[in-house]
């Protein structure tokens, strides 16, 4: 009895013992994904994640927050949490300049925009578990980048959560990102103010747990 | 590819590429191809598209490739799936490939998307 008891244990340990999932957060440039990045790791371990801004391409590296545990019902799950750039086809510098910023500047950051994408995309394809898919729910989600990236995270078998952003904004619309992607669960949110945080974080443990 | 008649300055190349010609080669070889059309101008349009593999490392590839008033990247248009189209590994590996969809690639600053649903893709193309 003692033998089966020290097995048990054994084999509960080792799963316990597991390295943690690692989640990237992934959408579009803006959709809020460091909003949301910082608001977890804020509510579970105290500490930012990286810098926000409403200017496109404010992340330009991937950047990871270990061993965040979230505590649901009695039991905690561990994750790594992932904030990737916003992943994009195309990156015009000129677009930078209209946010009152110098041409090497602009040049500047669209480069590193384009190497935080390649490097988004590598970790997608390589390094994460699971998938916080993020859109602002005030602009339309029938994008190519949506497809595709939805796409390709079906074909890696990744759990991905889609996330419905910014609904504290006027001309939020939940509906209309349910009705792009049927076949997966959307949640409403704002990062930003922390509304219906609890039922992502519900979801987080039944998805990635 | 063989050798083909380039565009007059005042047109637009259009490059119909049917999913026989893809078939035999490798996703480099197919993404390669596709840069080449669109850096000179063209659009290139996939009679079956790419796999979701091939997707991620065309991104992949054309970021390293965008470079200040040259090349600013590409526009790329497939119909979106629809909820009934659920690619799982079992549909997968009953050969249900649902990744054969028509696809449309050009120069970003040639090409823009009027307006796409599940069904219709509208685009306005224009000279370099």
């Amino acid at each position: 009895m003692g033998l089966i008891t020290d097995i048990r244990d054994s084999i509960s340990s080792l799963f316990s013992a597991q390295d943690p999932k690692r989640i990237g957060i992934y959408g579009p440039p803006n959709a809020g994904k460091t909003t949301l990045a910082n608001r977890i790791a804020r509510d579970w371990t105290g500490d930012a994640i990286g810098p926000e801004s409403h200017i496109p391409h404010e992340t330009r590296r991937a950047r990871r927050k270990e061993n965040v545990e979230i505590e649901r019902n009695g039991k905690s799950v561990t994750i790594d949490v992932v904030d990737t750039p916003g992943v994009t086809t195309k990156v015009d510098y000129t677009e930078f300049l209209e946010h009152d910023m110098e041409k090497d500047d602009a040049v500047r950051r669209s480069r590193e925009a384009t190497e935080g994408v390649a490097e988004a995309m590598h970790w997608l394809r390589e390094d994460v578990d699971g998938v916080l898919y993020v859109l602002d729910s005030t602009e339309d989600p029938f994008t190519q980048v949506n497809t595709m990236l939805v796409g390709i995270i079906e074909s890696q078998d990744l759990p991905v959560l889609i996330l419905a952003n910014k609904t504290d904004l006027e001309g939020s619309n939940v509906r209309r990102i349910e009705n792009a992607f049927p076949q997966h669960e959307t949640l409403p949110l704002s990062a930003l103010e922390g509304d219906n945080m609890d039922e992502v974080y519900d979801k987080i443990a039944e998805y990635f747990g | 590819m063989p050798e083909v008649k380039k565009a007059d300055d005042d047109g637009v190349q259009i490059d119909l590429i049917s999913g026989e010609r893809m078939e035999s080669m490798t996703s480099m070889e197919k993404i390669r191809m596709i840069l080449d059309g669109v850096h000179e101008g063209n659009i290139v349009i996939l009679e079956e598209g790419l796999s979701p593999d091939e997707e991620s490392r065309l991104i992949e590839v054309t970021m390293t490739e965008i470079s200040p008033d040259e090349f600013n990247g590409i526009e790329i248009e497939t119909y979106p799936q629809s909820g009934s189209t659920d690619s799982g590994l079992l549909n997968r590996l009953m050969g249900n490939d649902e990744t054969k969809k028509l696809t449309v690639i050009g120069p970003a600053n040639q090409i823009k998307t009027l307006h796409k649903d599940e069904t219709l893709i509208s685009a306005l193309v224009s000279r370099k």
